[in-house]
């Protein structure tokens, strides 16, 4: 791990009228870290996703971000062109719905295809075989690569995302609540892939969940947010098993254990 | 023709309609949006050609029009008459003797000129349109010329069906810089629009938009390295002039299975018949 950071916020702040959505939120993430954002619903975690990843403007702060070649770059200064680059090859966005990133009406194999073409890949071939090496490492039989997404299940739309995602390897992930709306069986079995395929291919993640098992299980660090503030951060570890803040506290309480 | 100004448009939206033809020029592909006029005649028929040509023609100025290549159907001949008699033009049916061109699916077989305008009729302008419904969107995707999303389209055809399966309207991109729809042209004529000698103008008056590729323009149809472009055309010489390498039409004449493929370019094939050729069924003609 190296000393610099690859995303770096300051003083966010955001407020949807008289509603804080984020107040003065630092943020730092390294190569290859999965940051964990948690906290109950309403409490700012997507807005911060979203602002984040440059899809939001902030009312004030700064996000930072270093390419490849070590240069920082001011996402929410970037030009359009540059910032829609970065989000189609070197960033990912994991929905919650993966039908609002997939095309519906397009082949699985076509929807992780996709991005590659829109890097400039142009062998069909090529393209074709990415696609089926890609379906295969998120366990998709390789012989629904010319089936449309809507014969598909949950979870496997889930991992078809994810797939389409990773194609191009980029360096950072944005995941909002990747495992919502799954079934129990199914969520392990995802947040397993996740885990490997992230660990392999190193890509730093910011994930946004409320679901504290998964948190655990996935994430290096943890940052708990409480009505656009974040009150709590650490190791994952420290923090969920030696809570501070009281209401992480409660959150980590609040927690079933099987 | 009395009552009316030259060429039926008032010279106030001739003037408008020719800044757009500028601008679409000086951005080769890029669809600019313009006034579109109430025309007499329905959408679909053509109204944006005939307002750019309209615009474009001069008193000097000889007309064609063609429509699916042929001199002689009903969109072709009222839009000729249409100009015969608001412009009082000279018109022909000779793609060489034509100064201004317009048409509606063909591209003449004809090698075009320096001197002369083609204007094609344009019903869908914006390529993306059956992949991506808002417009919105498209014309952010045209400004980053992000267009992943046509080759999605290809890449599906070939998974599919083994093969790019559009024959017609088939995507270019222009000047290596925008993605152009090229009117409902076959793709058997995609390849006459590259590095073309002549100004080739699109007018969609429903759409109200106007673009342009100027002469000695690259123009590349979208593909795969893996999976070229190809022309299709049915495998058949002219039955009239026994031309082998010009767009056929099927025409079915009987009701026993019989059919005639004649050169879809009418007048491309008048000459060649003129000239000496005959193809089989032209033999069979002369002698009953």
């Amino acid at each position: 791990m190296t000393q610099e950071t690859l995303l770096s916020a300051r003083g966010l702040s955001l407020s949807f009228g008289s509603i804080p959505a984020l107040v003065s939120v630092n943020v730092d993430l390294w190569f290859g870290e999965i940051l964990g954002v948690v906290g109950e619903s309403g409490s700012g975690k997507t807005t911060l996703l979203n602002v984040l990843s440059g899809r939001m403007k902030p009312d004030s702060g700064a996000v930072w971000y270093r390419d490849p070649a070590g240069r920082l770059h001011d996402v929410h200064q970037m030009p359009a062109p540059a910032l829609r680059t970065l989000h189609r090859s070197d960033w990912g966005f994991v929905h919650q719905d993966p039908r609002q990133n997939l095309r519906m009406g397009v082949t699985a194999g076509g929807n992780v295809g996709e991005r590659l073409m829109a890097q400039g890949a142009r062998h069909y071939g090529d393209i074709r075989a990415q696609a089926l090496d890609w379906l295969t490492q998120v366990e998709i039989d390789a012989d629904r690569i010319d089936d449309l997404p809507r014969t598909f299940s949950g979870g496997m739309l889930q991992r078809l995302q994810i797939a389409r995602t990773l194609v191009t390897h980029p360096r950072l992930v944005f995941m909002d609540e990747p495992t919502g709306g799954l079934d129990v069986s199914v969520q392990a079995r995802l947040l397993d892939l996740i885990r490997t395929l992230v660990a392999r291919l190193k890509i730093a993640v910011v994930l946004v969940t409320h679901d504290i098992a998964a948190a655990r299980l996935l994430a290096h660090r943890i940052a708990v947010m409480q009505r656009g503030r974040v009150v709590e951060t650490g190791l994952t570890d420290q923090v969920l098993d030696d809570p501070q803040h009281p209401y992480t506290q409660l959150l980590v309480s609040s927690v079933l254990t099987a | 023709m009395k009552g009316y100004n030259f060429a039926y448009l008032d010279e106030q939206t001739k003037r408008m309609i020719r800044r757009s033809l500028l601008k679409a020029v000086a951005i080769p592909g890029h669809q600019v949006p313009f006034g579109s006029r109430e025309m007499p005649l329905p959408y679909g028929w053509g109204t944006g050609g005939i307002q750019v040509t309209a615009s474009v023609l001069g008193p000097d100025d000889v007309l064609k029009v063609i429509d699916q290549g042929a001199d002689d159907t009903t969109n072709a001949v009222s839009i000729r008459r249409f100009f015969a008699r608001t412009a009082g033009v000279r018109t022909t049916t000779i793609t060489a003797e034509a100064s201004v061109i317009q048409t509606r699916h063909r591209i003449p077989e004809t090698r075009l000129r320096e001197d002369q305008i083609i204007v094609y009729q344009v019903p869908q302008p914006e390529p993306l349109y059956r992949l991506e419904p808002s417009r919105v969107e498209t014309r952010r995707m045209h400004s980053l010329s992000d267009y992943g999303l046509m080759h999605v389209k290809l890449y599906e055809d070939i998974a599919r069906y083994g093969q790019i399966s559009i024959s017609y309207d088939y995507p270019v991109l222009v000047n290596q810089r925008y993605l152009m729809s090229p009117s409902p042209i076959p793709a058997f004529d995609n390849p006459k629009m590259d590095m073309m000698p002549a100004l080739q103008l699109f007018g969609a008056g429903r759409e109200k938009r106007i673009y342009a590729i100027p002469p000695w323009t690259q123009v590349r149809s979208l593909d795969f390295d893996d999976h070229p472009f190809r022309t299709i055309n049915a495998p058949h010489p002219c039955g009239l002039c026994g031309a082998t390498d010009s767009y056929l039409d099927e025409i079915v004449t009987d009701d026993r299975g019989g059919r005639l493929f004649v050169c879809s370019d009418t007048d491309h094939c008048a000459q060649r018949r003129q000239a000496g050729h005959v193809g089989t069924d032209g033999m069979r003609e002369a002698a009953e």
